[in-house]
């Protein structure tokens, strides 16, 4: 067989798809700004459904600060933020989009400019005045869907109701904004391609279980963002479903994408330390620590099977939920997927995120006796990160795991 | 049969510390400074202790370097402090089940299970508040003597509270308690809670099993010490030894694994 030939029937890599997913995703933003189309700038967990639906075009704030974190420029965007009298408390996605929507324009990463906003706060409540520090900048609309802090383990019939007041009302104003029209039946086909992807993600992400897990943990860092701004496309669906069969072949032949021996597997809480991401990593890697399980990547994935369980969903992301429920997704984590040990980012940029975090590692110590290291760092501020005292953390807690490995 | 000599060298952020072990379970020689990372600090503890020990670098079996400069030296393998700080608490100690070690920029509470293994930990956030360089701070602005701190605190009639947690606010609280004339003694009773207080709610979250004891640098300030007692409610042992524990957990360390590796 020619090698032209080998190329043909090559499967397309699901990262290569992942990839040109995220691209099309910015290209079609960019092709609807140009052709006059409204473009909205929208939160990672608004119902994306809603404008997947009406063909509207968003992209995502969060997922170009990650991007400008990662590639470098998250200081220099921070400091453009501060200098226009933000605080260095508030939230590095956060400065790094006020400063975007400032300067518009960031070599790592461009987007077309918002003549709307779509927020909702389930993951993040700082992003209810960043938006609306953007519409009033601006002068554009902003559309908020407010997803209350649950206090019960779920969210009641009254919250659902409340949530889906808010749907009907934001699919008005969009109609407004954009003069494009809603299509039940056309979201009964988006909320169908969403659940295909959402399960294809879950149950890709879900294959760490294994031992050793098919793929190096910090590959869903990279692909979540898939997850994040085309979760109702079908050729998200695709992707995914192309990439859980990479893995569960990977399974099959005991092979890896993360190379090296898998000592050690240990959950990581938290969002990534974009600015440090190679660091962070590498340190892992070296001492052949994988991560073998997050909550954080699988935030992206909902799962429902009507209207009702959709909102039920919405509600559902963390942040939104009350501690038992948040510490029950960790232990679930902890369990299933076989972890050694847990790292647990406290990330300055999320205070929300971060706050229960010492309880929660209390009760991760508690319930399943595994070790816990616990690092200071920053989503997108590198200024917010010491690589040495995220190394000394690391070695004692690969010390730790390897004595209780031998003790075994 | 002859006796197999190991090296603990544990380079701190302001002291370097070197332990020389025999059979690792005897403490041979020891030497101590107070010149961290990044000075001769090291070369000056490594000549005296082996000069102490009556041997050479070939007598030596296996190094193991620690604390915050231990990628800086050449040794055979490094180990982080935690391990190493638990390991060397159980050699001076005996039973024990937890371990506060507040060294120069960073404090650590050690959990240790009943054979001395380390179980889990909790470090301090980035700032220096609740470690050494806090105190050396509060030393300067107050012209005294780190080393009489634990003196002056016990001559203390009352304590004059120091609520700030930042280092350099904490600074400013200071001159300002000066400034008001407040006793030098009961400022420094202050400061001492201050660090006490901080490191207290780092041990109650990784949980405070006694024996209670301390390691590092700070243990030899009697005044932080009874200010811990107080806010654990429990008695912690010290020993002259204490700022030794992380050289001699590595020296034992290198012994076992020289005798694994044999």
């Amino acid at each position: 067989m020619s090698n032209v030939e080998a190329n043909v029937d090559a499967k397309p890599k699901a990262r290569d798809l992942l990839n040109k997913i995220v691209a099309d995703h910015y290209q079609g933003a960019w092709d609807a700004k140009n052709a006059g189309e409204k473009v909205g700038w929208c939160a990672s967990n608004f119902p994306q459904e809603i404008f997947e639906t009406m063909g509207i075009k968003v992209v995502y704030p969060e997922n170009q600060a990650a991007a400008i974190a990662a590639k470098g420029g998250g200081e220099r965007m921070c400091e453009t933020a501060e200098n226009n009298g933000y605080s260095n408390d508030i939230c590095a996605y956060a400065r790094i989009s006020l400063a975007y929507m400032d300067v518009k324009d960031a070599p790592e990463l461009n987007m077309p400019q918002p003549d709307f906003v779509l927020c909702c706060n389930n993951i993040c409540n700082c992003m209810i005045k960043w938006y609306e520090n953007i519409a009033k900048e601006l002068d554009i609309p902003m559309i908020l869907i407010d997803i209350p802090y649950n206090n019960d383990y779920d969210a009641e019939e009254d919250r659902i109701a409340y949530v889906r007041g808010q749907f009907e009302h934001a699919i008005k104003q969009l109609e407004e904004i954009t003069g494009k029209k809603w299509d039940d039946k056309k979201f009964e086909e988006v909320m169908e391609i969403s659940q295909r992807t959402g399960r294809a993600w879950l149950e890709a992400t879900s294959m760490c279980k294994y031992t050793p897990s098919p793929f190096s943990g910090f590959d869903v860092f990279n692909h979540m963002a898939v997850a994040v701004c085309a979760r109702g496309k079908k050729e998200s669906a695709e992707a995914f479903e192309a990439l859980l069969e990479e893995f569960k072949e990977n399974v099959k032949e005991g092979k890896s994408t993360f190379k090296g021996e898998e000592k050690y597997r240990v959950m990581f809480e938290g969002i990534a330390c974009w600015p440090h991401l190679r660091h962070t990593f590498k340190t892992l890697k070296d001492a052949g620590v994988n991560v073998t399980g997050t909550v954080y990547a699988d935030a992206f994935g909902y799962i429902y099977n009507n209207t009702n369980e959709l909102m039920q969903a919405y509600c559902r992301t963390p942040n939104a939920i009350n501690f038992e429920r948040s510490a029950d997704m960790r232990l679930k984590v902890l369990r299933e997927n076989n972890c050694d040990g847990a790292i647990i980012h406290i990330n300055r940029s999320c205070k929300q995120w971060s706050g229960q975090m010492y309880e929660l590692e209390r009760v991760i110590r508690e319930e399943t006796g595994i070790p816990t290291a616990v690092f200071d760092g920053d989503q997108a501020d590198p200024r917010n990160f010491s690589e040495a005292q995220y190394d000394t953390r690391i070695q004692g807690l690969v010390e730790v795991m390897a004595a209780n490995k031998e003790a075994k | 049969m002859d006796k197999i000599y190991t090296l603990g060298i544990d380079i701190g952020s302001t002291s370097s510390k070197c332990v020389v072990m025999a059979d690792g379970s005897d403490v041979v020689s020891s030497a101590i400074i107070e010149k961290g990372a990044g000075t001769d600090g090291v070369d000056i503890v490594l000549e005296k202790a082996l000069g102490d020990a009556g041997i050479t670098m070939d007598d030596i079996k296996m190094t193991i370097s620690t604390g915050y400069g231990r990628k800086s030296y050449n040794g055979d393998k490094d180990m982080s402090e935690l391990s190493c700080h638990a390991k060397g608490g159980a050699y001076i100690f005996g039973e024990v089940a937890t371990i506060i070690d507040i060294g120069g920029q960073d404090a650590k509470v050690l959990r240790l299970d009943k054979n001395g293994q380390l179980q889990n930990f909790v470090m301090n956030d980035k700032c220096a508040a609740g470690t050494g360089r806090f105190l050396e701070v509060m030393a300067n602005v107050l012209h005294v003597d780190l080393n009489e701190f634990g003196e002056y605190d016990a001559q203390a009639t009352e304590r004059t509270p120091i609520s700030s947690t930042c280092t350099v606010f904490a600074e400013s609280e200071v001159i300002s308690c000066l400034a008001n004339n407040a006793d030098v003694k009961n400022i420094i009773k202050g400061i001492h809670y201050s660090v006490a207080s901080r490191v207290a709610g780092q041990a109650k979250r990784v949980g405070v099993v006694p024996p209670v004891v301390m390691t590092g640098g700070v243990s030899r300030n009697s005044g932080v010490v009874r200010a811990l007692e107080e806010e654990l409610d429990t008695s912690i042992a010290v020993s002259e030894d204490s700022q030794l524990a992380g050289a001699i957990g590595a020296a034992i360390y290198a012994y076992e694994s020289y005798l694994k590796n044999k």
